[in-house]
């Protein structure tokens, strides 16, 4: 049998092997941390202190906003500096609450959890809801309405996201091999919200050593499978993940739940088993820092809110000056005009490169090759969606299926004339939403 | 070291394939070169100065053009020397040289540059010239030497109902244009285009099977291997299957659509071959074709992923 996948999708170099061996290191921070009220898809959470207030670690310093929402934590003991807007890896500016470590690291008394086998569905959504858990793969979509479908006996499986296709990340990597069991446990608390659900871990044929150590955590799990995934991007999008490991085909209207599919990512996975498990918040997760530009490329448990120039400093800085810094992978990242902005719910990774590819590849023009027809993963036609959006014909660009783009970035990826195919889409895909929310 | 102030910032993906439109065209050249090599042993110098005047006039033209026209220079993509050499190959080798550079003009300025450059064509540059020199000057470019003799080319020959020898078809040792004689040259080619993933089976695997079906139903000899043959190895199919018909920018870009194209192509020589006035029929069938691939474009368009379920 050959090894499961969807497709399309690019093979890029993975630049995996800069970071891959280098266990997880705990980062403590000495600045300022910064918690932006919006880590998450949806309404920004409500501060619930005020300037002056004294916090500990573990306290819950601003409270959902709405049902699509999530409460935010303090993970360092201080006081509360200011509530004022601060630069976010994305560029635009968000209200964060700033607070001033005191280095002590006081945590609040963490309110002990029962059995999970004593626990109902209700509970357990609460305390993942009450933990702030989002999306941690990037998203940033609140676990609590993902794991609350309408139907959840209808939910066939839950597919836990260890594909970790974009190059140079590890962490979920690292994850894997050094937090197994609370991976396993983070998808046996899931696996208990949904009484039909089998357990599948999806793992890139990349990764043989997590492999192995997952299959032999679930040797007594019944419920739990690990498929071995062809090592290709974006093979951890939820769309091709789902397909690969299902059979199933969700499109741009449907929700994973609608083909019986509830998709978490490794790193959220180990936040819900340290929040139902342990009483733990969602504080803290583990980021790369890599790329040729850094002297000395890892992982780190970093806490939410440290400052990405220390986290960046904890990897021994950049050799030289880098040409382009990247906050997640290089095919989905947000490239950052300054680190001094914090680690969020979101934050896989930062990169930083002495080279940027993409400002000495001069756009030409399309020679119509169909390389970007054959590696889309949604099977449209990019370069043609490009044009329509780069000439504003929005009816044009939603009838040929331009909504169905999932922004990998494999067209811009592989394209010759070097034609910036993914953002072009992307631009008119918002366009095209918000005219669609106006109606 | 922090980060400086003017660091790149620019959407996703930050990382490129290396390969570029240049890289490519620069491929198929090197691919021609079997051919263009064959084709000047073949026929002597004659058939060299024919090549290099119609490559650098087409090269020229297209930096002439753009330079009166201020548009960016857009000679190193190898694009217009693309063009040059395909229609120098698809000359007779005595072929006045005037003639040869004329066509190329024809073809960057007229069928290329004035439809909008390059990716902007709705025919094939080189075949559209072929035509235009076929049309204007059809004495001259239907004028076949061979070792100092004149005659017909084995196609014609075959169309006349004689025999014909498909070995030295197949070496390419016959009358015909300069580079369209020999298979086997062509073929290195195509194999080394195939390789690198530059062209691939679609287009000339369905141009070619149905263009051999369409004749063993409609040629008179059923189900005849050595006229089966010689059809494949006269005249212009493997140049124009391999190298003309595969051209991206004249070519459907939907998966289907390059395999009703490739149909048409077969369907359509076959047409011109067998019922045609001229024993040639390949040009025409490709650049009728080429018409057609904006309707075939619409009617192929692939099935999104996911759509046809559930909602």
């Amino acid at each position: 049998m050959g090894l499961l996948t969807f497709k399309g999708g690019v093979h890029p170099n993975d630049g995996k092997s800069l970071a891959k061996d280098q266990p997880i290191k705990t980062l403590l921070p000495k600045g300022d941390l910064v918690y932006p009220l919006s880590q998450h898809i949806g309404a920004p959470a409500n501060p619930v202190v005020a300037v002056g207030d004294q916090v500990l670690k573990g306290q819950k310093i601003a409270e959902a906003g709405g049902f699509v929402s999530a409460p935010v934590y303090a993970s360092v003991s201080g006081t509360v500096k200011a509530i004022e807007p601060h630069f976010n890896a994305t560029g635009s500016k968000v209200n964060c609450i700033v607070i001033e470590n005191d280095g002590q690291y006081n945590e609040v008394k963490y309110t002990p959890t029962r059995p999970l086998e004593k626990m109902n569905r209700e509970e357990i959504i609460n305390l993942i809801g009450e933990a702030g858990i989002v999306g941690m793969g990037g998203a940033g979509f609140p676990t609590r309405v993902k794991l609350s479908p309408k139907e959840p006996d209808k939910i066939d499986y839950v597919i836990a996201n260890c594909a970790e296709c974009e190059p140079y990340i590890t962490a979920d990597y690292r994850r894997m091999i050094e937090n197994t069991k609370e991976l396993v446990s983070g998808m046996r608390v899931v696996l208990k919200l949904f009484g039909n659900a089998k357990g599948i871990f999806g793992v890139e044929d990349n990764k043989k050593d997590c492999i192995e150590l997952l299959k032999a955590a679930i040797k007594d799990e019944p419920r739990m499978e690990v498929m071995e995934l062809q090592t290709k991007y974006p093979q951890g999008a939820e769309r091709q993940l789902i397909y690969a490991t299902t059979k199933r085909a969700i499109n741009s209207t449907m929700l994973p739940a609608d083909a019986g599919c509830v998709v978490d990512n490794v790193e959220t996975l180990i936040s819900i088993h340290n929040a139902v498990l342990r009483g733990r918040p969602s504080m803290e997760r583990v980021v790369t820092v890599s790329g040729n530009a850094v002297v000395k490329p890892g992982n780190f448990l970093v806490l939410f809110g440290t400052n990405q120039q220390e986290l960046v400093d904890a990897a021994g800085g950049f050799r030289q000056e880098p040409e382009k810094v990247i906050s997640g992978g290089p095919m989905m990242g947000f490239s950052m005009f300054t680190l001094d902005t914090p680690i969020t719910k979101t934050t896989s990774s930062i990169l930083g490169f002495i080279w940027d590819e993409v400002s000495k590849c001069p756009t030409t023009a399309c020679i119509n090759c169909g390389r970007c027809v054959s590696v889309c993963p949604s099977r449209i036609i990019p370069s043609r969606l490009a044009d329509y959006a780069e000439k504003h014909l929005e009816d044009m660009f939603v009838k040929y299926n331009g909504m169905e783009c999932v922004e990998c970035g494999s067209c811009s990826y592989v394209c010759p004339a070097k034609r910036s195919l993914k953002q072009s889409i992307g631009s008119m895909k918002k366009i095209a939403m918000a005219n669609r929310k106006k109606k | 070291m922090r980060v400086k102030e003017n660091s790149n910032i620019s959407a996703s993906p930050h990382i490129r394939e290396r390969l570029n439109s240049g890289d490519i065209m620069l491929m198929v050249v090197i691919a021609l070169l079997p051919a263009t090599g064959f084709g000047i042993y073949n026929f002597g110098s004659q058939a060299l100065v024919l090549v290099l005047a119609t490559t650098v006039t087409a090269v020229l033209s297209e930096y002439i053009y753009e330079k009166l026209m201020h548009k960016p220079i857009t000679i190193r993509d190898f694009s217009a020397m693309v063009t040059g050499l395909l229609l120098a190959l698809n000359l007779p080798p005595t072929l006045p040289v005037w003639m040869g550079m004329l066509g190329a003009v024809f073809a960057i300025i007229v069928v290329k540059q004035l439809f909008g450059g390059l990716g902007q064509n709705f025919m094939n540059p080189a075949l559209g010239a072929r035509c235009f020199l076929l049309i204007s000057f059809t004495g001259k470019m239907t004028y076949f030497v061979y070792d100092g003799v004149t005659g017909a080319t084995p196609l014609a020959d075959l169309k006349a109902g004689e025999s014909v020898d498909t070995m030295s078809m197949l070496l390419g040792t016959i009358r015909g244009t300069i580079g369209e004689t020999s298979v086997i040259a062509i073929m290195v080619g195509a194999i080394f285009l195939l390789l690198l993933g530059i062209i691939d089976l679609r287009i000339p695997g369905t141009y070619l099977l149905s263009f051999v079906i369409f004749i063993t139903i409609f040629g008179g000899h059923g189900f005849d291997p050595q006229f089966i043959t010689a059809h494949l190895c006269g005249g212009g199919i493997m140049l124009g299957a391999w190298f003309m018909a595969t051209d991206y920018v004249t070519s459907p870009i939907t998966k289907t659509g390059q395999i009703v194209y490739g149909i048409c192509l077969g369907v359509l020589t076959g047409l011109f071959r067998l019922f045609g006035g001229s024993a040639e029929g390949v040009s025409y069938a490709i650049i009728f074709s080429n018409l057609l691939v904006p309707l075939i474009e619409r009617v192929t368009l692939p099935k999104p992923f996911g759509k046809g379920g559930e909602k």
